[in-house]
């Protein structure tokens, strides 16, 4: 067995222990999650589960975009969160429920992350060193929230400001298995994209003008990538808001053990984005806080300070050359 | 047997500037050219024409055929082109490394057919990096990676390789470790086409040399024979010289 391959079958185990731990525990104790009475069945399989599932998905869906979009750019600091694609397709989400036509927000979601993606890909393209790449997702993401608020701000029905300002923040609660097929749908789409982007990622690792001299189709990955990552940013941010991180931590975390083929990166860290995600919603539901702690805050609160960890060790060793 | 490359009258426009003045070059199987030249002279541009990455003026053809009209794995399958200091941006193996040059053939690194392993073993082999196969590349010598790189355009089996400033940074012995690959592959109905600043490997090295000036190429041929007193004080701005010493060479200036 091939060294990636028992580090994707591990990774999966933990997807799956993940899981089942989030069936098991909870804010409401739990014996037996399998057991057969009307209060367990309904607090494990309707509850629980479309919710553990939705965070696997929505975090695989971010950790695939992050690695994905890492490779693209060739630069550890890319994510859909800091290139700002989440923040768009939060906008696109929120124009859609707060004028009225929230059947059509996750459309609105994905085609506004890919129009985000387009933007960062062709502005960073150029750009030289990491932390370059990071100031123009900084002011996109500055930029979508700017226009989130406005979008609040004209609103016809406040009434439902608070809603929206409420689900931006990113959370997983309450979600049903229409949210857990929107997500799943479209984390596979993005996946084939993105799969089949994965030799023009490796390509990659030798820099535009020499991927182009071995053969690659640059133009082809590019695409590709921004179709894929826009499509996992979309469905994850339609069905939860915001969530920050997973897409920079999870490729950052397998790269200790899968090395740095981009290409390898891929499976790898969508498997450790669901696993990661499904965790923090445990952690989340089980705090004992009076209003439950939103995901997209908690994911703020840990994966801020570990963006900034990463680039500062990136910085010392030179990679912002 | 016809050319690997050819180049006739071609010019290229940088902006106002002409980098490129009615260049004309034929390379045929089992050469080895230098291109000699200050900076600036359009040793680069040369390259990025004949690779068909920047319009011109003029005709031109690589295996046959306008280079502008060929796709990336086209013209990957008939040159190998190594830019000034080429890059691994992530850490991979060596051995990773080098199977990227069998991109244009179909590999992907974790998934190599019979003949692509041949293509990257023979590719380390020749390049000496035996012993270095499964080290990253942020662990290795600059004239390691210098070597990881010319073992990847080896390995892509291209019958043309095109080398920007391959020695650039490399002690003398790694230098003649890369002139000794270069003639390995020209002996084997391979043509080389590579920059340098040093004028002694360069005229041990190649079988012909082209001293570039101001977009022109000034002097052209047999090392010994093109690069006189004359033509190096011209090109280079100060009094130079070639001298043999047994089979070596030594370029002065003063």
């Amino acid at each position: 067995m091939s060294a990636s391959l028992r580090i994707i079958l591990a990774l999966a185990a933990l997807s799956l222990t993940a899981v089942f731990a989030a069936l098991w525990l909870g804010p409401t104790p739990l014996e037996n999650p399998f057991a057969s009475d009307e209060a367990t069945r309904t607090i494990v399989w309707d509850i629980r589960l479309p919710r553990a599932l939705t965070a696997w998905f929505v975090g695989a869906a971010l950790g695939l975009a992050g690695a994905a979009l890492q490779g693209l750019l060739r630069n550890p600091l890319a994510d859909a969160g800091v290139l700002g694609l989440s923040g768009f397709a939060a906008l696109g989400a929120v124009i859609a429920f707060a004028f009225g036509f929230g059947a059509f927000a996750p459309a609105l979601s994905v085609l506004f992350a890919l129009g985000a993606a387009l933007i960062v890909v062709t502005l960073g393209w150029a750009a030289r060193g990491p932390a370059s790449l990071a100031l123009i997702g900084v002011g996109l993401s500055s930029f979508a929230g700017g226009l989130i608020a406005l979008a609040l701000n004209l609103a016809p029905n406040p009434g439902a400001l608070a809603d929206l300002v409420n689900w931006t923040l990113g959370s997983v609660e309450a979600r049903s298995y229409e949210h857990v097929a929107l997500v799943g749908i479209l984390f596979f789409v993005g996946a084939v994209f993105i799969f089949v982007a994965a030799r023009g990622l490796q390509a990659l690792t030798l820099g535009e003008e020499s991927a182009a001299a071995i053969g690659a189709n640059i133009m082809r990955t590019r695409t590709l990538v921004v179709l894929g990552a826009a499509a996992c940013t979309g469905g994850a941010t339609a069905v939860a808001g915001i969530i920050g991180f997973v897409g920079i931590a999870a490729p950052h975390f397998v790269r200790a053990v899968a090395g740095h083929d981009p290409a390898r990166l891929l499976l790898p860290s969508a498997l450790a984005g669901g696993t990661m995600l499904v965790c923090a919603d445990i952690a989340v539901r089980l705090l004992p806080t009076d209003t439950e702690l939103k995901l997209g805050v908690a994911a703020a609160l840990i994966g801020g300070p570990v963006f900034a960890l990463i680039a500062a060790r990136l910085a010392s060793r030179g990679g912002d050359a | 047997m016809s050319a690997l490359l050819e180049l006739d009258k071609v010019s290229v426009r940088l902006r106002a500037t002409h980098a490129l003045k009615g260049v004309s070059l034929t390379v045929r199987a089992g050469e080895i050219i230098a291109l000699l030249g200050p900076n600036g002279a359009g040793k680069t541009t040369l390259m990025r024409a004949s690779l068909g990455l920047v319009p011109v003026e003029g005709a031109r053809a690589l295996g046959g055929a306008d280079p502008a009209k060929l796709t990336n794995r086209e013209r990957a399958l008939r040159v190998a082109y190594l830019p000034q200091r080429p890059q691994s941006i992530w850490p991979i193996s060596v051995v990773a490394l080098v199977a990227l040059g069998r991109f244009a053939h179909g590999a992907a690194p974790d998934r190599l057919s019979a003949t692509d392993q041949a293509a990257v073993d023979a590719a380390i082999e020749a390049c000496g990096l035996n012993n270095l196969r499964v080290r990253g590349m942020d662990e290795i010598s600059g004239g390691e990676k210098a070597r990881a790189h010319l073992a990847r355009a080896l390995a892509q089996h291209a019958p043309l390789l095109m080398l920007d400033e391959p020695t650039a940074g490399l002690d003398p012995a790694q230098s003649l470790a890369v002139a000794d690959i270069l003639r390995a592959h020209a002996a084997d109905g391979g043509a080389v086409v590579f920059s340098t600043h040093d004028i002694a490997l360069a005229a041990s090295a190649a079988h012909r040399v082209v001293l570039m000036h101001e977009g022109r190429i000034w002097a052209e041929g047999e090392p010994e024979k093109a690069l006189t007193r004359d033509a190096l004080e011209v090109v280079y701005g100060r009094p130079g010289q070639l001298e043999r010493i047994g089979d070596a060479f030594a370029a002065i200036f003063r």
